[in-house]
């Protein structure tokens, strides 16, 4: 089991989205996990001014399906269509350091024992790294949720928040498995609709154009700047190795190779931090190609409302031609029309936020990253230098 | 001080290596560094051997006849070369190793390299000298050197290795970054053998190793062929040492030489571990640089598509200083690579050379045991015919016993001989392991003080352009 307790190094904020209005009434953060073989427990804390709370502050325990639960729930809320749903927290993935993990097992015997030691060290770093990682995207989640007019007075998030009993979240049957199933297919044939559909907004035909491209493009480098993190550790794995390597023939009495060995390990270090700024990057690119999503999703729900709108229109004129059920294809359309002018509404107020969003969640990640590179990079050459004159002078 | 000034001069020009210029042609390819094995493996079919090419370069076994031919290096006074080991400092000779060029085509063609030697000794006729010779000279001339000096302990540099798929590649007329790294891998460690080489004071001297630099003309070594008569020799020899190893156990009364081989069995395994460590290092941080680049047109992508004019051309700028950082990278494992992967390799067979003198150290040990065992049987049978009447056996067989009482004393003279010399040799090799790795560790580490200065200067650049963004 390990158990994780965040202080105030969230002021130096880790996530990678950023909140546009400064609302202190209700204030949400995920403080500890606990994480129980396959299971992480979140502690949702809250603490709030609003009436319909029934107390000021209070935490809750909840897993990742509950989180799930409430995207879900969110989503399928007719009401919500022209909002941008935040995009749900990714499960925990702990894959990769359980895969150290094993080898770490399997390769024990052909290793000697410091080897080991640093091995090990180097897998719980991980561990706690994909942790706090998995922490920081589901705090975030409930973030945008609470930061957000309409959805931080959603029952269920509130229900989500306060309810101190297990949710009992179903797992979804069959049939309900299906329907899911069914809506994403509905969604690609939503994604030709969306296409298809003429446009008569400007506003909306830029989006439109802009989003699809983006949307490609983001994921595309989100991918490449995973491969290049990943290049980066493995970079940092040799190091590791090659510094293990060099303490063994140091027994050799020699100065020079025990000086070497401590620079290795922090070049190591340096690579490591290096890699970490780089992950503040991709899991930049990470987030918002998911939140890019999202935005397309509004625009699908919209393209939807303004094929219903035209197809109630053309069900109206027929019904006026034939003659019959014209009260009922009026009502129809008024609907239609309704629904398709408030998804128009609310879409467009959406976007705007949502590019403002983007662009300062990238200014802000993007200085903070070259901030932390050019920190690192000045450091190790402060005790690269320094070792060049130790070795000199022996 | 002047010495250690010109000490730090001789290092930096004699173990120098282009890594800037060549970065260019090399190393957009993860080239896996499998070359470097300790197979005896073919070498192309040599054009017709035109005359034999002097002594033969196969293990001579040590003779009487043999030993009194070099007496002269054999019985160097042990002064002399104390002496050479203090002018070292003074040491003043460069060679360089360049201009790959091809010769005829097919699989008949083979590399020749321009050999420049530039030096002030006296023992060269000219103080500049420049001679073409091919892989299969430096082959033959390591030949030479070993079976000359190797019996008596010297520790013999060992030459660069073959390699049929790396020469194939080449022969055959790929211009690819492959046949070109190789060439250059092979350049870099054949002016690496010659530079380790006239290092050692007895070999500078030696008249195949001054015929080698300065003569234009060079008898073809054929014997370094694989499937020669020679070669099939060589391997003949290399299984008879093994099975002999085995069957020698030396009644070690030296403690020193104990702990050397213990500690040289150990140093092998290590650096054999570093070496792998260090070559997969290489092969990831080129990965690094394949991977930035394509982060790199990515980012220039998302940077096009993006409609916010500040954050478009901040992603773009992103674009080009990651451009920037693979080129870093990219020298960064060049540096890996020429400085430390290839010294490693360099040292791993070094030591197989050390170990190779020790194991000579017991066959004249062995040789001196036969001697006596040899001596004792031919008292024994002057004993014999003291009783006996046969006054012209008895002479036989005292002549033997002189013949075997002078063998036995130069089997102990030489015992006494390789044991002084591997320890004076193990000492030089191990100063010079020590000054060769300090030397190569400080150029790596400025190589990544380079590295990381030039990101600063990228990141520093970028700064504005992402404070920019409003």
């Amino acid at each position: 089991m390990t158990s994780i307790s965040e202080d105030s190094d969230k002021e130096k904020v880790r996530s990678v989205s950023v909140d546009l209005n400064n609302d202190a009434s209700l204030v949400i953060d995920i403080p500890d996990a606990l994480c129980e073989r396959d299971k992480v427990k979140f502690t949702v804390h809250t603490k709030t001014t609003l009436s319909s709370f029934q107390k000021p502050e209070f935490s809750v325990p909840r897993q990742h399906e509950e989180f799930i639960w409430l995207h879900d729930t969110i989503v399928e809320t007719e009401e919500y269509a022209g909002l941008i749903i935040p995009p749900a927290p990714p499960k925990p993935d702990f894959e990769g350091p359980r895969e150290k993990m094993h080898k770490l097992g399997e390769g024990e015997s052909s290793m000697t024992k410091e080897e080991y030691a640093k091995m090990k060290q180097e897998l719980e770093a991980e561990y706690l790294a994909v942790f706090k990682k998995t922490v920081q995207v589901h705090e975030v989640f409930l973030q945008r949720l609470s930061s957000h007019p309409i959805f931080r007075k959603d029952r269920n998030f509130q229900i989500f928040l306060e309810y101190d009993q297990d949710l009992s979240v179903r797992r979804k049957n069959a049939k309900e498995m299906f329907g899911g199933f069914f809506k994403n297919m509905v969604k690609s044939a939503d994604e030709v609709l969306i296409s298809g559909v003429k446009e008569v907004d400007e506003f909306f035909e830029q989006e439109k154009t802009f989003l699809l491209d983006y949307s490609s493009k983001i994921k595309d480098a989100s991918a490449k700047a995973e491969k290049m993190t990943r290049s980066h550790k493995n970079v940092a794995d040799d190091y590791n190795h090659i510094s293990g390597a060099l303490n063994s023939t140091a027994a050799d009495n020699n100065t020079a190779f025990k000086k070497t060995i401590s620079v290795c390990v922090l070049q190591k270090l340096e690579d490591r931090v290096a890699s970490d700024q780089e992950l503040k990057l991709t899991e930049l690119l990470r987030y918002y190609t998911r939140d890019i999503q999202a935005a397309k999703d509004l625009l699908y729900r919209r393209a939807r409302a303004l094929a219903d709108n035209e197809n109630s229109n053309k069900a109206l004129d027929k019904a006026r031609l034939k003659g019959k059920d014209i009260a009922q294809a009026e009502e129809n359309q008024k609907q239609c029309l309704q629904k398709f002018d408030k998804l128009s509404e609310s879409g467009k107020k959406e976007l705007t936020s949502f590019k403002a969003r983007r662009v300062v969640a990238f200014r802000k990640n993007l200085i903070e990253m070259t901030e932390l590179e050019i920190k690192h990079a000045k450091n190790s050459v402060s005790l690269l230098q320094g070792s060049i004159e130790i070795l000199n002078s022996n | 001080s002047n010495d250690a000034e010109n000490t730090a001069a001789h290092h930096r020009n004699t173990l120098q290596f282009n890594t800037y210029s060549h970065r260019k042609q090399l190393f957009s390819v993860c080239v896996t560094l499998s070359e470097a094995t300790e197979e005896v493996s073919l070498d192309s079919p040599e054009r017709q051997p035109i005359l034999s090419d002097g002594p033969s370069p196969v293990i001579t076994p040590v003779t009487p006849v043999m030993i009194s031919s070099r007496a002269d290096v054999f019985d160097r006074s042990p002064d002399q070369d104390e002496d050479e080991e203090e002018n070292r400092d003074t040491f003043d000779i460069q060679i360089s190793v360049s201009d790959p060029e091809k010769v005829g085509d097919g699989m008949n063609a083979y590399m020749v390299y321009k050999v420049l030697t530039k030096t002030s000794l006296s023992i060269f006729s000219r103080d500049e000298v420049c001679v073409k010779r091919r892989f299969s000279d430096f082959l033959g001339l390591h030949s030479k050197l070993a079976s000359k000096y190797m019996h008596m302990g010297y520790i013999v540099p060992p030459a660069p290795e073959k390699s049929i798929v790396g020469m194939t590649k080449v022969k055959v007329g790929k211009e690819d970054l492959s046949s070109v790294e190789f060439v250059e891998k092979r350049r870099s460690a054949l002016e690496r053998y010659l530079l380790r080489t006239v290092k050692h004071p007895a070999l500078l001297k030696d008249p195949d190793v001054l015929q080698f630099l300065e003569s234009s003309e060079l008898p073809r070594a054929v014997s370094t062929q694989a499937l020669s008569g020679a070669g099939i020799l060589r391997m003949v020899n290399k299984a008879a040492d093994a099975v002999n190893k085995m069957t020698i156990k030396m009644n070690e009364s030296d403690a020193w030489f104990e702990e050397k081989q213990q500690q040289f069995e150990n140093l092998d395994v290590q650096l054999r571990k570093l070496h792998a460590s260090v070559e997969s290092l290489v092969c990831h941080r080129k990965e690094l640089s394949v991977n930035t680049a394509s982060f790199a047109k990515s980012a220039a992508m998302l940077g096009n598509s993006e409609d916010h004019t500040a954050l478009s051309r901040a992603l773009s700028q992103l674009a080009e200083v990651e451009e920037k950082i693979d080129q870093l990278h990219q020298d960064q494992a060049c540096a890996d690579f020429y400085l430390i992967s290839e010294l490693l390799g360099d040292y791993v067979r070094l030591i197989t050379a050390v170990k190779g003198v020790f194991d000579q150290r017991m066959k004249t040990w062995a040789k001196c045991q036969d001697a006596q065992v040899m001596l004792q049987r031919k008292r024994e049978a002057e004993a014999k015919l003291q009783h006996a009447n046969k006054p012209d056996k008895l002479q036989q067989a005292k002549d033997e016993i002189r013949e075997w009482e002078g063998k036995v004393q130069q089997g102990e003279r030489d015992f006494e001989q390789i044991s002084k010399n591997i320890r004076r040799e193990v000492g030089r090799f191990e100063k010079d392991r020590v000054k060769d790795f300090r030397v190569v560790i400080i150029k790596y580490l400025e190589s990544l003080v380079h590295t990381q200065q030039q990101m600063i200067k990228y990141w520093e650049a970028f700064l504005p352009e992402a404070k920019a963004i409003a």
